[in-house]
């Protein structure tokens, strides 16, 4: 771990970066933010600890909990919602078992998030599953990605 | 004989995501396979092009032979070589797959100004973009313009921000060519958080270096010599577009030291979102390039005396920029003419919901909502009647039918209890409830609150908690008369724009459509068949062939039923999912 912390200390230095930049390297490198790489950087810098926190809790792109290996983002637009989001996401909970108020299943490998609108309202409603842009989603459609996902 | 073919892949994110890529990468193979140079000796390439707005019918893929341009519509890789060998190699359009009527209709009725390269040029290739006249307003800013001469250019074209509060450019851009400063920003806002808004998105990948040449203009016009672009982090494609935009800038002497071989120098970066909605705000905005939470701050100074750390910084939104080259080249008077007489030019609108066509449209302001929806968007999809119109997003309100004739613009969306906003435009029809949505975006605005003021923060969760019992059946007599003095006063007293505007949605949904709120309160019903707690699904024996589709779909178990006969539902296992609705071909189960 402390050799991917110096290089994004590295990158930090050259390009006069910021908390904000620490934190989303730190978050693409280790799929969330660990306690200890947060306590590393807080020393290195002399930053407070606290500091990170707050930033890292205030924007939605920072997760401070382990992710599942294959991330499934429901888009919550307007344009989504009107077509039948909410359905999607209460439909994959219970496909996958994920309790309430949680995200991520128990044996790490799927998450399922919201997102706010990812602006593809065209083809509403829009799922991502790692990273790729589904349109004109339905719970079928959707029940068969995951049965693919799970099988592979 | 020779032959120049073009062929275009529409590649934005609704392109990308309904197989773009694929597409496009077939159409190459089969030029290479087909050694078509030395066959037909014409000059054929495929190229990929931004967002042309029409998303509903994509992938679109435009062949131009000889300049004569065929449009077809929802094309798949396996369509690809059919279409080259019947099109392209023998020049018969493959009329089964075209675009039709309408994809004209819905483009005729636009104005295309800051759109007119969307859908047309490579975004990714800086030459594509000076083909077609790109950058020479900058450069005839940068060498040949005095600041205080495009400062009044720019005042008299009527350019208002098209953020969605409207103010006017000009008059930004003369305040901030005013204060001296040793170091000074220009800061374009692509932090287009509203949900059902993507025009922004659409102009960064389908046009970035229009953004950054109006930048460069702003730059030149304010003497400033930084700049920023804030980019959402939910807009992967178009961070990676405007990237390569500024890197071929630089290549070119555009943007860096002594831009255009003059003594001006103006340095652009991006700065990438970490997701959250109130960063849209001014001032929270620059908070979070500093790298603090983004969180507003009481408007004391404007930004362009007292900005980014503290520096004199003049903020416009994306849109905004993007009507700038055109401003330059064309004069101010040109585009004044588009519009109505307090506001110039176009807006493009972001057209979605239960509309037939989706997708992006750019109209001149003082157009009518009706126009908008009916003669460009084709009507409500599925034959459904019209309910509402959603525009500003979460800060904006729903219009009913009985105003449809309002002119679109910044004073009469207002007047009827909506705003302009970014310019999204969600469409309502008849199985849409109306307290849900309300409840939707106050869910939304209650979330993405930073907690910094009373009203906003505790405001909202209160009224939030109101609308989920109105919604769960547990409505009380008084609680629209709460909702009310609620709402009103957390537009009073909130500080920032996220915080006076959350109770809109509420406040337009009660103005017009009191009657479903008192069925939710008094009836425990919802009109609309939506709020879960409401509704019940059951089965109507006559019309049940006993087919099984239902209990096969059903995540709850709940179906019980044998072959061939009527089935039924046990309401005590029912979750209300609506899977057995959707599945259902002899519309046999009633939802109420």
């Amino acid at each position: 771990m402390e050799e991917t912390l110096k290089k994004i200390l590295k990158t930090y230095h050259e390009n006069s970066g910021n908390i904000i930049t620490i934190l989303q390297d730190i978050e693409k490198n280790f799929g969330h933010i660990p306690e200890e790489a947060v306590n590393w950087f807080a020393k290195k810098l002399d930053i407070p600890a606290s500091r990170f926190y707050g930033v890292a809790t205030f924007y939605s792109q920072f997760h401070l909990k382990p992710r599942g290996k294959n991330i499934i983002t429901v888009c919550r637009g307007t344009a989504c919602h009107v077509k039948g989001s909410e359905r999607l996401i209460n439909r994959l909970c219970l496909e996958l078992d994920i309790p309430e108020g949680e995200e991520t299943t128990s044996d790490l490998k799927f998450t399922v998030e919201k997102v706010n609108c990812i602006g593809a309202c065209g083809i509403a409603p829009v799922t991502l599953i790692n990273n790729t842009v589904h349109g004109r989603m339905t719970i079928d459609k959707l029940i068969k990605e995951i049965k693919k996902i799970k099988s592979e | 004989m020779e032959k120049n073919i073009i062929i275009k892949v529409c590649m934005g994110t609704g392109g990308v995501a309904s197989g773009g890529e694929e597409v496009l990468a077939k159409f190459r193979e089969m030029i290479t396979e087909s050694n078509l140079n030395a066959k037909i000796s014409s000059n054929c390439h495929a190229q990929k092009v931004g967002c042309r707005g029409f998303c509903s019918k994509d992938v679109l893929v435009d062949v131009i032979v000889d300049d004569v341009k065929t449009t077809y519509k929802h094309i798949k890789p396996d369509m690809v070589e059919r279409i080259f060998n019947e099109h392209v190699i023998n020049g018969v359009p493959v009329n089964e797959w075209l675009a039709g009527p309408e994809y004209n209709n819905f483009h005729d009725k636009q104005t295309k100004v800051v759109l007119s390269h969307c859908g047309d040029i490579d975004p990714e290739d800086i030459d594509s973009y000076i083909a077609v006249g790109g950058y020479n307003a900058a450069k005839k800013a940068v060498l040949e313009m005095a600041p205080e001469e495009i400062v009044n250019i720019i005042k008299n074209s009527n350019l208002r921000g098209r953020g969605g509060a409207g103010f006017p450019t000009g008059l930004k851009w003369e305040l901030g060519l005013r204060i001296k400063s040793d170091v000074k920003y220009v800061i374009c806002n692509g932090d287009e958080g509203d949900p059902g808004a993507f025009m922004d998105r659409s102009v960064m990948e389908g046009d970035p270096h229009s953004v950054i040449e109006g930048m460069i203009i702003c730059a030149k016009a304010t003497q400033s010599n930084s700049g920023y672009i804030y980019v959402r982090a939910e807009y992967p494609l178009a961070v990676k577009r405007l990237q390569m935009a500024i890197e071929q800038c630089l290549m070119k002497n555009f943007l860096g030291n002594n831009i255009f071989g003059s003594d001006f120098s103006f340095d652009l970066k991006i700065f990438q979102g970490a997701g959250a909605f109130v960063c849209g705000e001014a001032t929270a905005l620059m908070r979070s390039i500093e790298g603090k939470r983004g969180m507003p701050s009481p408007k004391l100074w404007r930004s362009a005396e007292r900005g980014l750390w503290d520096k004199p910084t003049v903020l416009n939104n994306v849109e905004t920029f993007a009507n700038v080259p055109k401003i330059i080249l064309n004069g101010a008077n040109w585009y004044r003419k588009l519009g109505t007489e307090r506001s110039g030019g176009t807006k493009v609108f972001s057209l979605s919901g239960k509309v037939r066509n989706t997708g992006l449209v750019e109209v001149p302001l003082g157009i009518s909502l009706r126009e908008i929806i009916y003669d460009i968007g084709g009507g409500i999809e599925g034959g459904k009647n019209f309910k509402a119109v959603q525009t500003g997003g979460p800060s904006g309100g729903c219009i009913p039918a009985e105003l449809l004739d309002t002119e679109v613009d910044y004073e009469s969306l207002a007047r009827a209890g909506s705003i302009m906003g970014s310019g999204g435009m969600v469409v309502l029809d008849e199985n849409t409830c109306m307290v849900n949505t309300a409840k939707f975006f106050l869910e939304f605005t209650q979330a993405e609150s930073c907690g910094k003021c009373t009203p906003c923060r505790i405001g909202t969760k209160r009224m939030l908690e109101i609308l989920e019992r109105i919604t769960s059946g547990k409505g009380k007599d008084g609680d629209i008369e709460l909702l009310e003095e609620l709402g009103n006063h957390i537009r009073a007293t909130s500080l920032c724009g996220l915080g006076m505007t959350a109770a809109n949605p509420v406040l337009s949904t009660l103005k017009y459509f009191r009657d479903e709120y008192i069925a939710h309160i008094k009836e425990k019903r919802c009109p609309a068949a939506v709020c879960r707690d409401l509704i019940t699904f059951t089965i109507i024996e006559e019309l049940c062939k006993g087919c099984g589709s239902c209990k096969r779909v059903c995540p709850a178990d709940a179906i019980r039923g044998t072959r061939k006969s009527p089935h039924r539902i046990d309401k005590e296992l029912c979750i209300k999912c609506g899977s057995c609705f959707d599945a259902c071909k002899f519309k046999a189960i009633l939802k109420v």
